[in-house]
């Protein structure tokens, strides 16, 4: 394309935005609105995600062998809880150092529990890890029915909580963002139906003398662009200035903890691009799609 | 330069609007086409410029069948066919001279040569002295004469008018008459139809006579034949 085809569509394009005010108003604000949502919603996704992800990797069976189980046994057991298909890897702690890791993790206070390293109460237990977080709960069902197996842990209740909050919010949350973008797409394609059809006549002429589709297309597609990333402005400046107070609000809180927020930067830079790409994304989308019709002529 | 063979148009309502026309058109020829109202002329001329497909049969332009012609393709067709229409279709928010230049313009012409381009029209048409005015403020021939500026303002092969002079009263028709024949003496082709019987019988051209959707005439130097 000439440049001065490039500067007559911008020109075209910026001066029917201007003309439809309060439509250019209202579909700027619809999508502002959309991504707003969007980016709150993407950002708290985005961390309980990878909270979900640390936490998942966390996620491990402890099985507690008999304490009358012999090495012979406990090899047997090993054996068997290796050949379930969705075992990654099993380790063998012996009820010694599990005293010392129980020890170590208390601190200073760990210090009582080293009378019992003359009478040891704990169990030697098989670390087991799964190939995927979600098959633990099957996998401990199958262990705790096996031989020598006095008990099974992997916070039962707890994990499968996590799971299914999860699942439950992202699945809300991205239904509620079709609805949001669909709604903003549709504003967006009637303002641009309403500046189409102001001009229809110009449109017909220009067929008429053999103007291309793509040139009659690009004023409106232009003119799209310009409404969703003028609506994605106010939410990426929202998102930036936010994120960054909160967290340095709340990642105190939770120092010490295994949780913890995703970092300003990338995270919150990456969320904004996102969110301008979607707004230039539904305008573009929106337009074309009511310019579509027009163009049989 | 424009040939149909075995053109038949049926619309989807079912109404058959040409019926097996066979017609050849040579380059520099001027031609009128006649007919009752619904008879289809205007089918005849809308399938010129491609704004009608035809059902049945080919019509070849420049050696190009437009029945075969790629949707992609046909502004690539217009702009070597120029239109008039009855209702002059100018933009009233542009001045005379924008109104020819946005011919141009939007098919990217060099910006270098557009001024020189319109102002040669506007003088051929006679509009020169009103090219700063807008559309409202001439008179219905001037109107049309600014029609004219821009449907040949690409130097197309082919002009094509449907009823140009219908809603001009008759001392202006004589004046755009006065236009097409100059333009057609520069060597462009043109191909009217038209309903004034004064014009058809004063200056003899060739005429074609669409009744029911078939050519019931063709006669050089033809009259109009029918009861005005």
């Amino acid at each position: 394309m000439k440049l001065n085809t490039l500067r007559r569509h911008l020109r075209e394009s910026t001066k029917n935005l201007g003309r439809n005010g309060w439509m250019t108003f209202a579909s700027v604000s619809a999508v502002t609105v959309t991504l707003l949502l969007v980016g709150v919603f993407l950002v708290i996704m985005m961390n309980l995600n990878s909270m979900a992800t640390s936490l998942e990797k966390d996620v491990r069976i402890s099985v507690h062998t008999e304490l009358t189980s012999t090495k012979e046994q406990q090899e047997a057991l090993k054996a068997e809880i290796v050949k379930i298909p969705e075992v990654a890897t099993v380790t063998f702690s012996s009820k010694d150092q599990e005293l010392e890791k129980m020890i170590d993790s208390f601190g200073e206070d760990g210090k009582v529990f080293a009378l019992y390293e003359q009478s040891n109460p704990l169990h030697d237990v098989f670390i087991v890890e799964t190939k995927k977080p979600q098959e633990i709960m099957a996998v401990a069902d199958k262990v705790e029915k096996m031989e020598y197996v006095y008990s099974v842990n992997y916070g039962k209740g707890k994990v499968e909580k996590i799971f299914s909050t999860v699942g439950v919010s992202r699945n809300v949350g991205i239904g509620l963002i079709i609805g949001l973008l669909f709604t903003a797409m549709f504003l967006i394609s009637n303002t641009i139906k309403i500046t189409i059809f102001a001009r229809r006549r110009e449109i017909e002429i220009m067929k008429l003398v053999g103007a291309t589709n793509w040139f009659i297309r690009w004023p409106f597609f232009l003119e799209g662009l310009f409404l969703g990333v003028l609506g994605s402005l106010i939410p990426i400046g929202i998102i930036l200035g936010f994120y960054n107070y909160l967290y340095d609000m709340i990642q105190p809180q939770l120092n010490g903890t295994f949780l913890e927020l995703l970092p300003f930067n990338p995270f919150a830079f990456q969320v904004t691009a996102l969110l301008l790409l979607i707004g230039a994304f539904i305008g573009v989308w929106g337009s074309l799609m009511s310019v579509r019709k027009f163009l049989k002529v | 330069m424009i040939e149909m063979k075995d053109v038949f148009k049926k619309y989807p309502n079912g109404v058959m609007a040409v019926n097996g026309i066979n017609v050849k058109i040579d380059q520099g020829e001027f031609v009128y086409v006649v007919g009752p109202s619904g008879a289809g002329k205007s089918t005849f001329i809308k399938m010129m410029y491609r704004e009608e497909k035809p059902t049945k049969g080919s019509i070849i332009i420049n050696g190009i069948d437009l029945a075969k012609l790629k949707e992609k393709k046909v502004p690539l067709l217009r702009r070597n066919i120029g239109v008039v229409f009855q209702d002059f279709k100018l933009l009233p928010r542009l001045t005379v001279y924008e109104n020819v230049a946005f011919a141009l313009e939007v098919i990217e012409e060099n910006p270098k040569n557009i001024k020189k381009r319109v102002m040669d029209v506007l003088d051929l048409v006679r509009l020169k002295h009103k090219a700063r005015h807008l559309p409202d403020e001439l008179s219905g021939g001037e109107q049309q004469r600014v029609s004219i500026a821009r449907s040949i303002v690409n130097s197309p092969g082919a002009l094509i008018a449907d009823e140009p002079t219908g809603n001009l009263d008759p001392e202006t028709s004589w004046e755009i008459m006065n236009i097409f024949e100059e333009i057609n003496f520069r060597g462009t082709t043109i191909v009217m139809a038209t309903h004034n019987r004064e014009i058809v019988n004063t200056i003899k051209k060739r005429v074609i006579a669409i009744e029911s959707g078939k050519i019931a005439r063709d006669e050089v130097k033809g009259e109009y034949g029918y009861e005005a």
